[in-house]
């Protein structure tokens, strides 16, 4: 299927053009509802909603398709449609292999899509899926000769000069028993048109009965039409008596009658295949939305901190003027200050996206992988309304995502495995997210072997790296994120690699979070992430060092405390360390990192703060601790570039710029 | 206010009037293509940048964006560099970035027409003869005044300048 032409130009030079663009992004939906739809239905007992929703899908897909000449999706969609057609009114009865089928032909519409949006180079061959699609869709093998699995048709042979003619055909069924059974309606006699009656009951497709019924009569005497099965759910009148050219539809077109019942924005079809459909859109959510392109969203975004930038500057101004004389004004700044903050909370909603966007992805894969490493893994989700800025929902992906298959490849076992550990032989993998304090907590959590500490041990041995045997657990779970770390026995291209967990803490501390790992051996492994709630505002805390301003992230803040002689010791040439409650700490400078120069010689740093970054504490001394408030983010690189021990910069109340400070780097530092 | 069209120098005189900002750096006037600038300011609260080289004085807050401010008389070394309320800064669209420089003065905007920018000979001067795009010659009340012309977005996206990262090929 190789040739794209211009299809907007078609259709009387009409340019049908402009509306690909919402036909690809409903399409896009459309196919995504179906897909999670088949993999939460409940394939023994499905119920007719599920199922008519699915079938819509197809249906409206191949709808837009044909009006917009794509012609091989509204091939493929036709098919899917006329499948699911017979599975909705109970003719086939759903079963594993046929969803594993529907599962595949989407993603070979969402291929053929993406080819046509001009995304890809070529359309995937889809004549092979088509025919196993009408196999299907024929009937089922298991059930021979059980009514509902077949057609009953009703068959008009004729014109016909002698009504012998058409007794071959009840030969051929006598000949070819598995074609199914046939019935002489008009007892061998022609009508007054010349017509010979039958009634067939088959599970075999009108092109099979037709190809097989023109070695005794020509094909443009047969007439096929289906009876209705006691078990369908449409109306009497459906499709009886239409006429259907066999050599153009395999199928049998129904047309519903005036108002009849089949109303659920069924299109009426004309026999070129084209359809007109009544409703756009198939997609079941009803909720009024509006589309917005993301750089206004961003704009906005930009403009509203801009806005409390002003605000706070205006309120440190104000501060310094005498409460009574000026209360009216004081009084409009607090107003100011509601309204700034208000307004800023419900424009950094806008950018809000339930996590279940990111998490409708991993039913599909987990089956897929379940299926691949032949283990059974039940995938639970939990909290999936929790709502994360989408900037932060598209980095996220990656990392779960490798979180995810870690946990289905290595961490649970084949159910063999499982039940010998007197385990449920399918395992679980919790997939949950929940909103704490500023911050979002995700966790990967799975019921699985856990992780194994004297394997851990042995493979950071392995690789040159210091161990004791003394470490705690967390210690030894901690090795995990050392690249090229892996302690799994075979390379899989599911993973196995060793180039996942250092890449996925970088890619999660990048983004302002931080990443933890629990494990016990034999009962599962938990993997917490913990991410601010937006990229652009963080809670800081101003310090000074030497007369100069910095912000540490409030959240890699410990505690503070008074540093009195004796407090921190050396150790080594240059090494300095603090004795916090039972822990020794690495002591750093801040004046020294960044060189501040200090104007007066008698002063010095006499704050120690506690800094804890990648699951690792340093104490940074300072001079001052000067408050705590939420500050703009702003990035260093828009017009400089990146800064070691910096990781961005933001506006204080009084106009000035205050560097803040990577305390990830900054942790690392005190390491070498 | 004058025609905006881009000429290269050193091949066409055509005549057509281009503008250019002037301004003095260690006894040395220079013009800058007038739509590269932004704005000018005084030299204000800048925050240190800690480790970047010391022609790079740090970075200020112009409007709730984050401007690094160069001073090119500390990168060429132009002896004793003051900061007070006459300090001037050029600030500079250049590279899809806002930038800003430190000057001694800066002076006024001249329009110059193709006849009177002459092409740079070689010669050895603080800047490089690859951001040097020719020489214009302005008469004045006693004589003339002698601009030395220049590529100012080249020089500030260079490696030099330090201002933009390039990432490793």
């Amino acid at each position: 299927m190789g040739e794209i032409s211009n299809p907007g130009l078609q259709n009387d030079g009409f340019d049908l053009s402009q509306f690909y663009t919402v036909f690809f992004e409903e399409a896009r939906e459309n196919l995504a509802n179906m897909e999670s739809m088949l993999l939460d239905i409940d394939i023994a007992h499905p119920s007719d909603e599920e199922l008519n929703a699915i079938f819509r899908v197809a249906h409206s897909i191949k709808g837009g398709a044909a009006t917009f000449s794509f012609t091989e999706v509204a091939t493929l969609t036709h098919e899917l449609e006329t499948l699911l057609d017979r599975v909705r009114k109970h003719e086939l009865s759903l079963k594993r292999p046929m969803v594993d089928l529907l599962l595949e032909a989407g993603d070979v519409v969402k291929a053929q899509l993406a080819c046509r949006q001009g995304n890809s180079d070529h359309s995937p061959p889809a004549d092979a899926l088509i025919q196993r699609i009408r196999v299907m869709a024929a009937g089922q093998d298991e059930r021979a000769g059980a009514p509902t699995g077949a057609r009953v048709l009703d068959i008009r042979i004729g014109p016909l000069q002698s009504g012998a003619a058409a007794d071959g055909l009840v030969e051929l069924f006598y000949d070819i028993p598995a074609l199914g059974s046939i019935e002489v309606l008009d007892q061998g006699q022609l009508s007054t048109d010349g017509m010979r009656r039958f009634k067939v009951t088959t599970q075999s497709p009108d092109s099979e009965l037709v190809e097989l019924f023109s070695f005794h009569v020509s094909r443009e005497q047969v007439q096929i039409a289906p009876i209705e099965s006691a078990a369908s759910t449409s109306a009497e009148g459906d499709g009886y008596g239409f006429f259907v050219d066999p050599q153009t539809l395999p199928q049998v077109s129904k047309e519903t009658p005036a108002g009849a019942g089949a109303g659920e924005g069924e299109a009426s079809r004309r026999p070129d295949g084209r359809a007109r459909t009544d409703k756009p859109a198939a997609g079941a959510l009803e909720s009024t939305t509006l589309r917005v392109s993301v750089e206004k969203v961003d704009h906005l975004i930009n403009l509203v901190g801009e806005l409390v930038i002003t605000q706070a500057m205006l309120t440190q101004r104000a501060k310094d003027l005498d409460p009574i004389q000026f209360s009216s004004l004081l009084g409009g700044m607090t107003e100011l200050e509601r309204n700034s903050r208000d307004l800023q909370e419900t424009v950094m909603s806008i950018r809000m996206i339930p996590m279940s966007f990111v998490f409708n992805r991993f039913p599909r894969m987990i089956r897929d992988l379940a299926a691949k490493l032949g283990k059974q893994i039940e995938l639970r989700m939990v909290g999936e309304a929790t709502e994360l800025d989408k900037g932060l929902i598209e980095k996220i992906v990656d990392p779960l995502t490798h979180l995810v298959r870690n946990s289905a490849d290595h961490g649970v076992e084949t159910p063999a495995m499982r039940l010998a550990a007197g385990k449920l032989p399918h395992g679980t993998i919790t997939l949950s997210a929940a909103h704490q304090g500023g911050s979002i907590l995700i966790e990967v959590r799975d019921d699985g072997q856990g992780l194994r500490r004297e394997r851990i041990l042995q493979k950071a041995r392995e690789r040159g790296l210091h161990v004791r045997d003394d470490m705690t657990d967390a210690e030894v779970w901690a090795l995990i994120w050392e690249p090229g770390f892996s302690t799994a026995e075979t390379v899989s291209d599911v993973s196995g690699r060793g180039v996942g967990m250092d890449v996925v803490r970088k890619n999660i501390t990048a983004l302002n979070g931080s990443v933890e790992l629990d494990s016990a051996e034999g009962y599962g492994t938990r993997v917490t992430v913990r991410l601010p709630l937006t990229l652009a505002i963080m809670d800081g805390m101003s310090i000074g060092v030497a007369g100069e301003t910095y912000i540490l992230p409030l959240a890699s803040v410990v505690e503070s405390f008074q540093v009195t002689t004796g407090m921190v010791q050396t150790v080594g040439t240059t090494g300095r360390v603090v004795k916090v409650r039972d822990e020794f700490m690495p002591v750093i400078s801040l004046d020294e990192v960044f060189r501040v120069q200090r104007p007066d010689r008698t002063s010095a740093a006499e704050i120690m703060t506690v800094v804890e970054a990648e699951g690792r504490r340093v104490g940074v001394m300072i001079d001052e601790l000067l408050g705590q408030h939420q500050v703009v983010v702003k990035n260093l690189e828009t017009n400089y570039r990146r800064v070691p021990d910096i990781s961005g910069a933001t506006i204080l109340g009084d106009g000035r710029v205050a560097l803040i400070v990577d305390t990830a780097s900054l942790v690392k530092r005190a390491r070498h | 206010m004058g025609m905006m069209e881009r000429i290269d120098i050193g091949t066409e005189m055509a005549v057509r009037v281009r503008e250019f900002l002037t301004f003095k750096l260690g006894g040395e006037e220079y013009g800058i293509d007038i739509l590269k600038v932004q704005e000018i300011r005084g030299y204000e609260a800048v925050t240190r940048i800690a480790n970047a080289p010391a022609f790079i004085k740090g970075v200020v807050n112009l409007r709730g964006v984050i401007v690094p401010i160069v001073d090119l008389r500390v990168k060429f070394e132009l002896g004793e560099a003051r900061y007070d309320t006459f300090t001037v800064v050029i600030i500079l669209n250049v590279a899809r970035r806002v930038v800003g420089a430190v000057v001694d003065s800066v002076s006024d905007v001249l329009a110059l027409d193709g006849k009177q920018i002459k092409p740079a000979p070689e010669f050895n001067s603080l800047l490089q003869a690859d951001y040097i795009t020719g020489l214009g010659t302005v008469p004045t009340a006693d004589g003339e005044r002698l601009l030395i012309l220049v590529d100012i977005e080249r020089l500030m996206s260079s490696p030099e300048m330090g201002l933009v990262e390039r990432a490793a090929a």
